[in-house]
């Protein structure tokens, strides 16, 4: 049980930098830790090069959900085909090792010299790339727990948590089964995008003959800032995104609305400190929204483009004002825009931590982009804050009209392994 | 099932050629084995023309790595000899001008000797080296050598049978054919070509027969003459437009496969392997199923890709069968995840048999090809380690 390195792995000069920043146990705290330490290089460098895998604490969070969104995705859901424990635990360990190696931007398997009538324990395209602050974060799908006929698989039905069950459909849903569901997720995010891919593609391998890939999304540029770091990115329709969002600095809001605390479900301990994960494919029709007046387009988000102030005024970061109507009496956030449906103070004060990425997957037969927002959010109750918010939405939001929801994930993220121990351990103990 | 890697992260490996060489004799294969503990020790060798140079001339028992850098101009070899200075303990070939590479080898406790060989040629830049005893488990052991001789011994035995049964069904085949009993052809068919898939990697070995007898369409180059097992497969199931073939190129291709199948068996009297040409061609087998089988890419007139899939497999459990107590020596897991996967494989496949043979592949839905798919990848993975097992 040695040999991928358990607790045995040294610790890299990365690893050192990261760790100072590791174990956001309360918060945001340690992460913004992280910042004072970072091994900086140039201006623009401001983040640490690499974030830890393990938590320093009991119930910390894992890394990927208020880190500093990177820059580039891949996303992968995964059926489990075993029928055996142990089977799947051993992965969880095996992926768990792999990951931390990974994030600290070491080969998995070890570095020592390998023997080469067998094949590479790593697939080796990123050798020689850092770390490229990938950070990799696992969830459980609902399917875990029980199957589609309603079949305890692994033993741990009693303790699926009582807001993880499949999203009800949204008015005007278009999923496509091939890109929905799955038993597990990883969410693997990098400034480098072959980190990323490396990063699922050898958590793939790891797990043949237990689990297998389902679908998986690549995302190209973030479309969500979730730090006041950061710099508010825009989506594919040219717009802003995220400027709301919530901000790893802001702790109390992060704890009320992302992490899921104990007590919160007597089912489900094992979840506390960690969060929900909610994943829409969001195919968006540009072809049409490029033909539609910048006026149109603003009134739709509810924002100005060039500056991403609300249409009532004021910059960026300026509250929009919806009760501010224009000479003709109307407001000048109309009724049906983005931004007044999905605000705060029209969900009940619930807000929700957007982790989105622009995607294209090539073009259709008739040469339109198959490309859109993969959107991710992490909430601390789906029931209350994601599945509300997203029925009104696609109901009344005028952007509707541009968007299809072609895929759809829900996915409970447990609390971040320790050293020595792995992901989800918690559920399994 | 997940300790095969770790398991390989502390074991080691010689440097050995593919399938593509098949020998006369089964030399080759490292015979060392017993379980070594690790040892932190790196000899760094350097090859010149006219120079061999080593770290250090001593290095204690257990796993040694050799990282041979190549500063000639010549393609350099290394070897590590036993103390007479004959017998191959490890080596590792084609190391080209500049090129680093690692040689792994489990060494026990004794005098042995270094050679590098700069031009591949002679009896190289030779000195002593020693091993100390650090105390670390890694006696050769007889009983292994035993193992390995039964291995070979067993699996050229198979693929001799396998190629009789080929023989006589192209011939009864071939002999349908040309007469015009096309129904009859096309129920030996799947029934001959089992014996091509379960010994492909042999067959292929031989880079002149291969392509003669088993090219399809799709790889045929440009101006290139297309003959073998899929032209006669595509006159048998035409699709729609085709041109068949006269009698005469009947009487042509059919005394071609036949005269061509009476070669490889001439060819594979005498053959013997190496346990890692088995533990090779058991998983290029499989990769002929996850590349084309599963996909149906193989048989695209016919669809009898589920009898080429179960043969393959078969084929491969044959090579891992050979080897299994060699494996279940040095890797009790790895024969144990094996064994798993080779039945789950084959009882996935039971389920698609018929009183004839197999289901037409386009009969499969999505769902039960990414379910077969799946069951390969699970076999695949932990197949790939079994060269490393066995050889090292």
């Amino acid at each position: 049980m040695t040999g991928e390195g358990r607790p045995r792995e040294g610790l890299s000069r990365r690893g050192l930098l990261g760790l100072v920043g590791a174990g956001t146990a309360v918060g945001a705290a340690g992460f913004v830790g992280g910042f004072e330490t970072a091994d900086a290089t140039g201006a623009a460098a401001t983040a640490p090069r690499s974030y830890p895998f393990y938590a320093r604490d009991r119930g910390g969070h894992q890394a990927g959900i208020v880190t500093p969104a990177q820059d580039r995705l891949h996303f992968a859901a995964f059926d489990v085909t075993t029928d055996s424990r142990e089977a799947l635990v051993d992965l969880l360990r095996t992926w768990t090792r792999a990951a931390a190696r990974m994030a600290q931007g070491r080969p998995v398997g070890g570095d020592r010299p390998q023997p080469d009538v067998a094949p590479p324990a790593d697939t080796g395209e990123a050798l020689g790339l850092p770390a490229s602050q990938l950070t990799l974060t696992f969830g459980f799908g609902p399917g875990l727990f029980e199957d589609a006929d309603g079949t305890d698989r692994f033993g741990l039905a009693a303790r699926r948590p009582a807001a993880l069950r499949e999203l009800p459909h949204f008015p005007a849903d278009q999923l496509d089964p091939a890109r929905s569901g799955g038993d597990l997720c990883v969410q693997a995010c990098a400034d480098d995008p072959q980190v990323a891919v490396h990063a699922i593609r050898n958590l793939s391998r790891l797990a043949f003959g237990v689990a297998s890939l389902r679908w998986s999304q690549l995302g190209f540029g973030r479309t969500s800032s979730t730090s006041t770091a950061q710099q508010t990115p825009r989506n594919l329709f040219g717009f802003k995104d995220g400027t709301a969002n919530l901000k790893a600095e802001r702790t109390a809001e992060v704890d009320r609305h992302v992490w899921v605390a104990p007590g919160d479900d007597p089912r489900a301990g094992w979840l506390a400190g960690g969060s929900y994960l909610v994943a829409r494919r969001i195919n968006m029709h540009i072809e049409t929204w490029d033909r539609t007046s910048l006026r149109e387009q603003e009134a739709l988000v509810g924002r100005e483009r060039a500056h991403g102030a609300p249409l009532s005024g004021g910059s960026e970061f300026t509250p929009p004002d919806f009760s501010v109507t224009g000479s003709d009496g109307q407001p000048l956030i109309p009724m049906d825009a983005h931004v007044r449906l999905a605000h705060p103070s029209r969900n009940h004060g619930v807000q929700i931590l957007r982790r989105g990425y622009n995607f294209t997957d090539g073009n259709d037969p008739l040469g339109r982009l198959d490309a859109g927002l993969f959107f991710i959010a992490y909430v601390r109750d789906p029931d209350r804050q994601y599945i509300p918010m997203q029925t009104k939405l696609s109901q009344q939001d005028g952007l509707m009209e541009y968007l299809q929801h072609t895929g759809s994930g829900i996915f409970a993220v447990p609390p971040a392994a320790q050293r020595g121990g792995f992901v989800g351990e918690g559920l399994f103990t | 099932m997940f300790h095969l890697r770790r398991g390989l992260v502390a074991a080691l490996a010689l440097s050995l050629p593919a399938l593509a060489a098949c020998t006369d004799n089964s030399a080759g294969g490292a015979d060392g084995s017993g379980s070594g503990a690790g040892s932190d020790g790196t000899v760094q060798v350097t090859s010149r023309d006219d120079a061999c140079e080593l770290s250090t001339d001593t290095a204690p028992s257990g796993n040694l790595v050799f990282t041979v850098k190549n500063e000639g101009s010549k393609v350099t070899e290394f070897y590590l000899y036993d103390e007479d200075g004959t017998r191959i303990v490890g080596e590792v070939e084609n190391i080209g001008p500049g090129l680093s590479r690692d040689l792994v080898v489990r060494a026990a406790p004794g005098s042995y000797v270094t050679a590098c060989k700069p031009g591949m040629t002679g009896d190289g830049i030779r000195a002593d080296f020693t091993v100390t005893d650090s105390g670390a488990d890694v006696s050769a052991s007889d009983a292994a050598r035993q193992l390995e001789r039964n291995a070979t011994d067993q699996y050229a035995d198979y693929v001799r049978d396998e190629v009789d049964e080929l023989l006589d069904g192209t011939r009864a085949f071939v002999a349908a054919y040309q007469a015009g009993r096309d129904d009859k052809a096309r129920a030996l068919y799947p029934q001959v070509r089992v014996h091509w898939e379960r010994v492909e990697p042999v067959a292929e070995s031989f880079g002149d027969l291969d392509p003669r007898m088993d090219l399809r369409e799709a790889d045929l180059a440009e101006g290139q003459e297309w003959t073998g097992w899929h032209l006669l497969e595509k006159d048998l199931w035409p699709p729609r437009d085709y041109q068949p073939l006269t009698d005469q190129e009947r009487q042509k291709y059919g005394d071609q496969l036949v005269a061509d199948t009476e070669e490889l068996h001439e060819r594979t009297r005498t053959l013997s392997y190496t346990v890692d040409q088995i533990g090779n061609g058991a998983k290029e087998l499989l990769d002929e199923v996850a590349t084309g089988k599963v996909t149906g890419e193989e048989e695209i007139w016919s669809h009898t890709d589920l009898w080429d899939f179960q043969v393959n497999v078969d084929g491969a459990q044959a090579g891992f069968e050979a080897l299994e107590p060699l494996v279940e020596r040095k890797d009790p897991e790895l024969e144990e995840t094996l064994d798993d996967r080779f039945e789950a494989l084959q009882d996935l496949l039971g389920e698609y048999r018929t009183d004839v043979g197999f289901v037409s592949y386009t009969a499969l839905s999505e769902e039960e090809v990414k379910e077969l798919s799946d069951a390969v990848n699970a076999l695949s993975e932990p197949l790939s380690q079994l060269t490393a097992t066995v050889t090292l």
